[in-house]
């Protein structure tokens, strides 16, 4: 089943087109990540898949309903966390709990148990009761994951779920996400400037840039299409004799030796690594260590738009970013425009 | 969807409670100033302050005193209302703009839960005035009427608060609010003197501030009907009038808000 498809989604905020023209769709419990440099346009489509933000241009539906003409409908059957803090950090966990399952109409014995059932997913079930101004960031941001499940909601927003988190934290919360994408059968949508992050959670990434899809695919195809990894071989004695055996094998695309090294440009990297070894073990040659690199997804991002994500953000991203917010401002007070 | 969604219109108004009874300071701290000025202002000003058409026994204390409770309800129910732009700055807006629950019911909440604490301050205040030395002539039935007044009155100011929210997004619009509107609305009503006898422009503007019928139907509540300038069934009717634009006002603004 397919719940979410976007048809030429558009928004502009005056000049600027924060999201452009975007088509796509997502499958029933996938894991789903949208990869940009910040001011990409990630947020502005994720708000739109989530009513906050009206479209300017064409149509998005979410499990079955339009975002715009049955707002309702879709804001009952998702959860999202957002970027920054949104939360009372004056009400315990289960205050900030009860508060989102009664807003969904949930009734107090279906409350309750979903309540022990969600601070169990995110291990905060001994800390129910505790003010949230007393929580780490880390526990904020898991409560809040937890609160986004409350209500069973078919798909789940997660928009930049570990932005300034420790790298342990991290981690956890990746585990968290993958688990309950899993045990919960729940479609998560992940918005992310980090490529390692996308690459280890999603099952599919669209990268995103200047409001954009560039490519989108699971992260191992998006790989692939680069089509190299890098083997490095170091071979202490007979690194010649190695490098005349190897020469001429037609899958080594590119051959570089430098002080005790050989690196070996190939495809499958992972598959070929044996057959070297073995060719060494033939030729009495002794590898003593070896190294495999695979392209990233952040030589994915290189590829389809000739930067690093890093370069993205210092230039058109940042610049993005601030127009976006003079106009979010203007239009909060100009009089012609509607929320819900 | 339901428009009136009671379920929801509950959840804010616990929210706005739960805060209030966790926050004692800030509420000790909100009743310090009007505490004082009744205190030190209508004891020091009592022997001074002449009312010839008080009835016997009223004295400035007592007049003051309706003031500082109408005082009391405009200020806490004000910034109860603009709470919106504290929500939005710790973003607690978004988790709330992000359920199902009608925009209607967001306010209606809102309004009961900020019109809730703005009594119970007031209702302390009431007690506490007894204590520095205020009669309440009205008796029991003044006293229950009184409290039908103060929500009334408090409701009115939640929404005008919720409505100025609803367009400020920052909080130097904050004390915009409270220095141009909240401090004239306080000064123009009657509340630390009576409202007749004004130069004529002063008079005009005293009748357009909506906290005028709030303290004169407080005081003949309170203090029984010497000292009203205008019948109850008038003030009852701005009053209510006053409520519901506000209310209906507060809906349409907010409506508009979007979360960024």
């Amino acid at each position: 089943m397919t719940v979410i498809v976007t048809e030429s989604t558009t928004k502009r905020f005056g000049d600027l087109v924060a999201v452009d023209n975007i088509s796509f769709s997502i499958e029933d419990g996938e894991l789903f990540g949208l990869l940009g440099p910040n001011g990409a346009g990630k947020t502005t489509l994720l708000k739109m898949l989530s009513t906050l933000l009206r479209p300017t241009g064409g149509s998005a539906h979410v499990c079955g309903y339009d975002v715009q003409r049955q707002q309702d409908d879709v804001r009952r059957c998702i959860g999202m966390t957002f970027q920054d803090p949104s939360t009372d950090t004056e009400l315990t966990g289960r205050e900030n709990l009860d508060f989102h399952a009664r807003m969904y109409g949930m009734s107090r014995e279906l409350r309750k148990a979903r309540l022990k059932e969600v601070m169990m997913l995110v291990e905060l079930e001994d800390k129910i009761d505790v003010q949230l101004k007393n929580y780490s960031e880390g526990m904020r941001r898991r409560l809040e994951i937890a609160r986004g499940l409350m209500h069973h909601p078919q798909v789940l927003f997660l928009d930049e779920p570990t932005v300034g988190l420790d790298a342990q934290t991290r981690r956890k919360i990746w585990d968290y996400i993958k688990d309950l994408n899993r045990r919960e059968n729940v479609t998560v949508i992940i918005t992310t400037h980090y490529m390692d992050e996308a690459d280890y959670l999603c099952s599919r990434v669209a990268i995103i840039d200047r409001g954009r899809i560039i490519a989108i695919d699971t992260p191992e195809k998006l790989k692939d299409s680069i089509g190299v990894d890098i083997v490095s071989l170091r071979i202490d004695d007979g690194i010649d004799t190695f490098v005349d055996r190897v020469k001429t094998i037609e899958w080594i695309e590119e051959l570089k030796q430098h002080d005790g090294y050989v690196d070996l440009c190939v495809k499958n990297g992972d598959t070929v690594i044996p057959k070297l070894i073995s060719i060494a073990n033939d030729e009495g040659v002794l590898v003593s260590s070896v190294n495999l690199r695979s392209p990233t997804l952040e030589d994915v991002f290189l590829q389809y738009t000739g930067k690093t994500i890093r370069e993205e953000e210092a230039d058109g991203g940042a610049h993005a970013r601030a127009v976006m917010r003079v106009h979010m401002k203007r239009m909060r007070r100009s009089a012609g425009r509607k929320s819900r | 969807m339901k428009i009136i969604d009671p379920v929801a219109v509950y959840t804010l108004w616990l929210r706005d409670v739960t805060r209030f009874f966790r926050a004692r300071s800030r509420v000790i701290g909100s009743l310090g100033m009007p505490f004082f000025f009744l205190a030190f202002l209508g004891t020091g000003m009592k022997s001074y302050i002449a009312l010839p058409d008080a009835a016997p026994g009223v004295e400035y204390l007592d007049f003051l005193m309706p003031g500082i409770i109408a005082m009391i309800l405009l200020f806490g129910s004000i910034v109860s209302g603009l709470v919106v732009i504290w929500d939005r700055q710790f973003g607690f807006l978004k988790e709330i703009m992000i359920t199902p629950v009608s925009r209607v019911s967001i306010v209606l909440g809102r309004t009961a839960g900020g019109t809730t604490t703005a009594l119970i301050q007031a209702i302390i205040m009431l007690i506490l005035s007894v204590f520095i030395g205020a009669k309440i002539t009205g008796g029991v039935v003044g006293v229950i009427v009184a409290i039908g007044f103060m929500i009334l009155i408090s409701a009115g100011f939640v929404a005008l608060g919720i409505a100025f929210a609803s367009l400020i997004d920052d909080m130097s619009g904050f004390q915009l609010v409270m220095n141009f509107l909240v401090f004239p609305l306080f000064l123009l009503s009657g509340a630390m003197f009576p409202p007749q006898n004004l130069p004529p422009w002063m008079g005009a503007l005293t009748y357009a501030d909506p906290l005028t019928y709030g303290v004169d139907a407080l005081r003949g509540c309170l203090i029984g009907p010497s000292m009203m300038v205008l019948p109850m069934w008038v003030d009852f009717t701005v009053l209510l009038g006053f409520t519901v634009s506000m209310v209906l006002l507060s809906v349409f603004l907010f409506n508009r808000v979007e979360v960024d």
